[in-house]
């Protein structure tokens, strides 16, 4: 079997019991990138010498046993806002066109001390604002189910990373569904954790009080095992919760015997994809045939979600973007006439739209005599979603409903109409609202051919139920590799991607 | 003209003195080379996120105590958006809405009495870095070394009406602050600032006039020029039936005079909001408790001591107290010898009056206690003589040197031969006829001159009493 097949735990047991070593994984997980790279643009950068160097040094441990853990040795993505040290992080974004890092994000760190060897940097909505990968500055990814579709984002180059099995896992992170949708839309598996779970210390703030570090891989099992070597109390964090059920693997019991899942009807309304709404209910009959108890229950408030969701994000957005001003490090305009014009001129130039429209909007927001008719009543609005979710655990164990509305869009499709694209985040924004953790994971494909993604949601540190009933269902279905994974031939695009390729920074960013 | 009544209220940063940086490990160290007290928090790096120094908030709450606040038991900080490149996130973290102290007050002594000066709230916040201009290259370069240092901002309410009691204000809270220890409270260097907000009204009227806020100020003497110039000013507008402008305006210490800086039009919208990096900041009843109980003794209960353990007079006590570097030498000195009264006279006396002929704040005090008491111990032993010791006090105030080995090496020793001294002042008298014939007829005062005299003759170095001893004597023949 192809090494890249298999799933990071596999990998890590197949290295452990010296089937392979780390370097050979390394070098595996580099081949694939090599071959699918043209098609799907997945990573900024790519650390080569580095990681078979990393490789190296990890394999004589793993020898010495001083390295036994499950990822000891496994190659990983990580999403290019997560600082890693000497190797460049740019958010996608011009302005951090040269930004290499002094120091590596704590999550990267933590994953690194259990042996896991970081690959390259994956390619992202720039600053993670978006939904489809599209904003970033160095082209488009394409969804490796099908190269005419966005792979979802902003986390879009790790989840097609994932997919494409260039990587047995990556890293995202989820702001308002930035993990979760894309995984839904690359037919990938992965977790947001509760607000504080996994340290921020090194993640490139996009919204502050909703932005969270998560695994994207291919199982349920994967995820349970890498947010359990990621999380831990930070306190370079102040947001950072100290906890001590982080054993996240002990939820993974095929057992949903008596759990209570409720789908909210606000769910289920107007503006779902029929075929995903189907898709959806289906999986969670699935469940209820194995012994959960399955029910529709009215959410409410989930309307105002999604405009509290972007006057929160963006206001704190503004505030931290504001720090990228050509003065300290990463893009500064060539020409300029004294301060104000540099700062206008290396912002203007280094910014992309969908950043600066963000930015405005959150100036705008914060701005004296609109505070409180805006940022205030979102903070108010925020509270009272937590209300409504802290009424809906008291009864039910799990939330279930889509990940997202519909299945990937075209490229090129969402872009135009920012608004349209800003609702396709309805299912999502509330758990960053309420700081729940949720998990997405495949349940089926549309007529299209392209992935249709689950999301169970949990109350506040309850990983476990919402583990337990993932991994329960995926027991009823196998995992389905994307064609470019898989080695059938992309049915389109593969000249336009090749384009791609050459307009982006692929040439460079080897050498990086 | 008029009589007009001036309203003034201030602004006060105080840098306080913690180890590290508010929210990271860096050194708080003044005088390092640029940029090496940095990490990736206090220079705004991407992802870097802040953790708030425990001490910092015992300052705070220490500062509030001592100034009669109410402490916030559920703060926050708020981020205070604005671009300028000292400041390395392009926002402060500051406390808007809720900040750690409120509602307090300081006692000032006036001409009228004791006033309140009321305290609106003290928050805190960091220091942004230091911009350099450099005009020859044509650049501007920044050193981070101060970005993130702790500050707190005590803000008082328009209660002051001259640069007296401003002066008086400023003096009570350096008091306090330094006496606890939270800060050594420089304006020369810094690390005590003050913001003059100031307006003028039609005295007996009840609404407060157009405001200034006046920028810095770096010594006593620049508020107070820079009141009575701004009262002047803003005097002369009105009575021209001008108005004045709500403007921040910079005090230029050469110039004595000050200039606008940005008008209330201009003023930035700092689109204050909560921040999401801290989480709020709950004080309980024991943090603050044992605060208090950590408190050091502040002034008030130190003039009572005084009074009653070393029996120093009220005027007396007040001097020595009015700086804790003061007090803190004259309490270590009184251990060392034993003589509350002579340590208090030195201080007092001696030092105060090189004090002002230096233009010496108390603080820059630079000798040991240990050698003021050997000082006195010398006196009360009778090795010098009290002209002697005064000039040994200048050399001990001047560059701390050891009293004792200062007298040997400099032979300033007293002369207690009495044969030496007697033929000193047989020769005096012999020079003296007309003193000796005065004295003898009655006027006493001639024996001053006499003393005089011979002290003169021996370099000063004569033992006083027994020069007086040896004179009586011969005169008495």
């Amino acid at each position: 079997m192809d090494i890249m097949q298999a799933t990071a735990v596999a990998l890590g047991r197949k290295i452990k019991e010296k089937e392979i070593t780390a370097v050979e994984a390394v070098e595996a997980s580099l081949a694939a990138i090599r071959s699918r790279e043209p098609q799907v643009n997945s990573f900024l950068a790519i650390n080569e010498e580095g990681a078979i160097e990393r490789a190296r040094r990890v394999q004589r441990e793993i020898e010495a046993g001083r390295l036994a853990g499950p990822l000891a040795g496994v190659p990983v993505a990580i999403k290019d806002n997560l600082c890693t040290r000497e190797l460049r992080t740019t958010c996608a974004s011009r302005i951090l066109v040269n930004y290499i890092p002094t120091y590596t994000a704590e999550a990267v760190k933590r994953l690194e001390a259990a042996g896991a060897v970081v690959i390259g940097k994956t390619n992202m909505d720039e600053f993670a604002m978006g939904s489809t990968t599209e904003t970033s500055a160095f082209g488009v990814t394409r969804n490796p189910w099908n190269p005419e579709h966005v792979p979802g984002g902003s986390s879009g180059g790790s989840c097609a990373a994932v997919a494409a099995e260039e990587v047995p896992f990556a890293l995202g992170s989820d702001t308002g569904g930035s993990l979760r949708q894309p995984c839904s839309f690359c037919g990938v598996t992965g977790i947001k954790p509760t607000y504080g779970t996994v340290s921020r210390y090194g993640l490139i703030a996009y919204g502050s009080s909703l932005d969270q570090v998560g695994p994207i891989a291919r199982d349920v099992t994967d995820c349970a095992v890498i947010l359990e070597t990621i999380a831990a109390y930070d306190r370079k964090d102040s947001t950072s919760i100290k906890r001590e059920d982080l054993v996240f693997s002990q939820g993974l019991s095929d057992d949903v015997k008596g759990l209570r899942i409720g789908i909210p009807r606000d769910y289920l309304g107007e503006g779902l994809d029929p075929e995903v709404k189907e898709t959806i209910l289906e999986a969670a009959k699935v469940l209820g045939e194995k012994g959960a108890l399955v029910e529709e229950f009215d959410l409410g408030l989930t309307r105002y979600a999604i405009p509290a969701y972007y006057v929160i994000a963006c206001g704190e957005a503004s505030s931290n973007l504001a720090r990228f001003d050509g003065v300290k490090y990463g893009y500064r305009a060539e020409e300029y006439q004294g301060l104000h014009d540099m700062y206008k001129k290396s912002r203007s130039k280094g910014f992309g739209a969908e950043v600066k429209r963000r930015i405005m909007l959150g100036s705008f927001v914060l701005s004296s005599g609109y505070y409180d008719a805006y940022y205030l009543k979102a903070l108010k609005v925020k509270a009272l979603i937590k209300q409504a979710f802290d009424r809906a655990f008291a009864s039910y164990d799990v939330i279930l409903g889509p990940a997202a509305p519909a299945t990937a869009p075209k490229l090129g499709e969402s872009l135009g109409n920012p608004l349209q694209m800003y609702l396709g985040d309805i299912y999502t924004v509330s758990a960053n609202l309420a700081g729940l953790p949720g998990i997405s994971l495949p349940c089926g494909m549309d007529s299209r051919g392209l992935p249709i993604g689950l999301q169970l949601l949990g109350d506040c540190f309850q990983e476990k139920t919402i583990i337990r009933a993932a991994y329960s269902y995926e027991q009823t279905r196998p995992y389905r590799r994307s064609p470019l994974a898989a080695g059938e031939a992309m049915q389109v695009g593969q000249a336009a991607a090749g384009e791609t390729m050459q307009d982006g920074p692929l040439a460079e960013r080897r050498h990086l | 003209m008029k009589n007009y009544e001036t309203i003034i209220g201030l602004e006060v940063h105080v840098e306080l003195a913690t180890k590290t940086k508010i929210f990271c490990g860096c050194s708080t160290a003044f005088g390092a080379a640029p940029n090496t007290h940095t990490c990736p928090v206090c220079t705004g790096q991407p992802g870097a996120l802040p953790v708030l120094n425990r001490q910092v908030v015992e300052y705070a709450i220490a500062v509030g105590l001592a100034t009669h606040c109410e402490i916030t038991r559920y703060s926050k900080f708020d981020r205070k958006n604005y671009f300028y490149p000292d400041n390395p996130q392009n926002y402060q973290i500051s406390q808007l809405y809720l900040p750690i102290c409120r509602n307090g007050y300081v006692e000032i002594e006036t001409e009228q009495g004791t006033k309140q000066v009321r305290i609106h709230e003290i928050h805190m916040e960091e220091d942004a870095g230091k911009l350099i201009h450099d005009e020859w290259e044509d650049v501007s370069i920044v050193d981070y070394n101060r970005s993130g240092v702790p500050l707190i901002e005590i803000v008082s309410e328009p209660d002051m009406r001259s640069a007296d009691e401003v002066i008086a204000y400023l003096e009570a809270l350096r008091q306090t602050i330094q006496y606890l220890g939270a800060s050594d409270c420089k304006l020369n260097e810094g690390s005590m600032r003050a913001d003059v907000n100031l307006s003028v009204r039609e005295a007996g009227s009840g609404e407060l006039g157009t405001r200034t806020e006046m920028k810095n100020l770096n010594s006593f003497k620049a508020i107070t020029h820079a009141i009575e110039g701004e009262r002047a000013r803003q005097i002369e507008l009105l009575e021209m039936g001008r108005k004045v402008v709500q403007e921040t305006r910079r005090w230029d210490d050469n110039k004595e005079s000050s200039h606008a800086m940005r008008s209330k039009e201009d003023a930035q919208d700092y689109r204050y909001f909560p921040e999401p990096d801290l989480v709020p900041l709950a004080i309980s009843e024991e943090w603050i408790e044992g605060v208090k109980a950590r408190q050091p003794e502040l002034r008030p209960q130190k003039l009572l001591r005084y009074k009653e353990e070393y029996d120093i007079p009220d005027y007396d006590a007040r001097i020595l107290t009015q700086s804790k570097h003061m007090a803190d030498l004259f309490e270590a000195a009184v251990r060392l010898c034993g003589k509350p009264k002579k340590v208090s006279n030195w201080l007092m006396v001696e030092c105060m009056r090189l004090l002002k002929e230096h233009e010496m704040d108390p603080e820059e005090i630079a000798f040991s206690p240990e050698h003021l008491a050997k000082l006195i111990e010398l006196v009360d032993e009778g090795t010098i003589n009290g002209t002697v010791a005064k000039e040994v006090f200048a050399e001990i105030f001047a560059s701390d040197v050891d009293p004792v080995d200062y007298v040997a090496r400099h032979d300033l020793g007293a002369v207690n031969d009495e044969g030496a001294l007697r033929e000193c002042v047989e020769q005096v008298l012999a020079e003296n006829p007309q003193s000796v014939a005065d004295y003898r007829g009655g006027k006493t005062k001639a024996m001053g001159f006499l003393v005089g005299q011979t002290m003169k003759a021996m370099k000063g170095k004569a033992a006083p009493g027994l020069v007086n001893r040896i004179l009586k004597e011969l005169l008495s023949d």
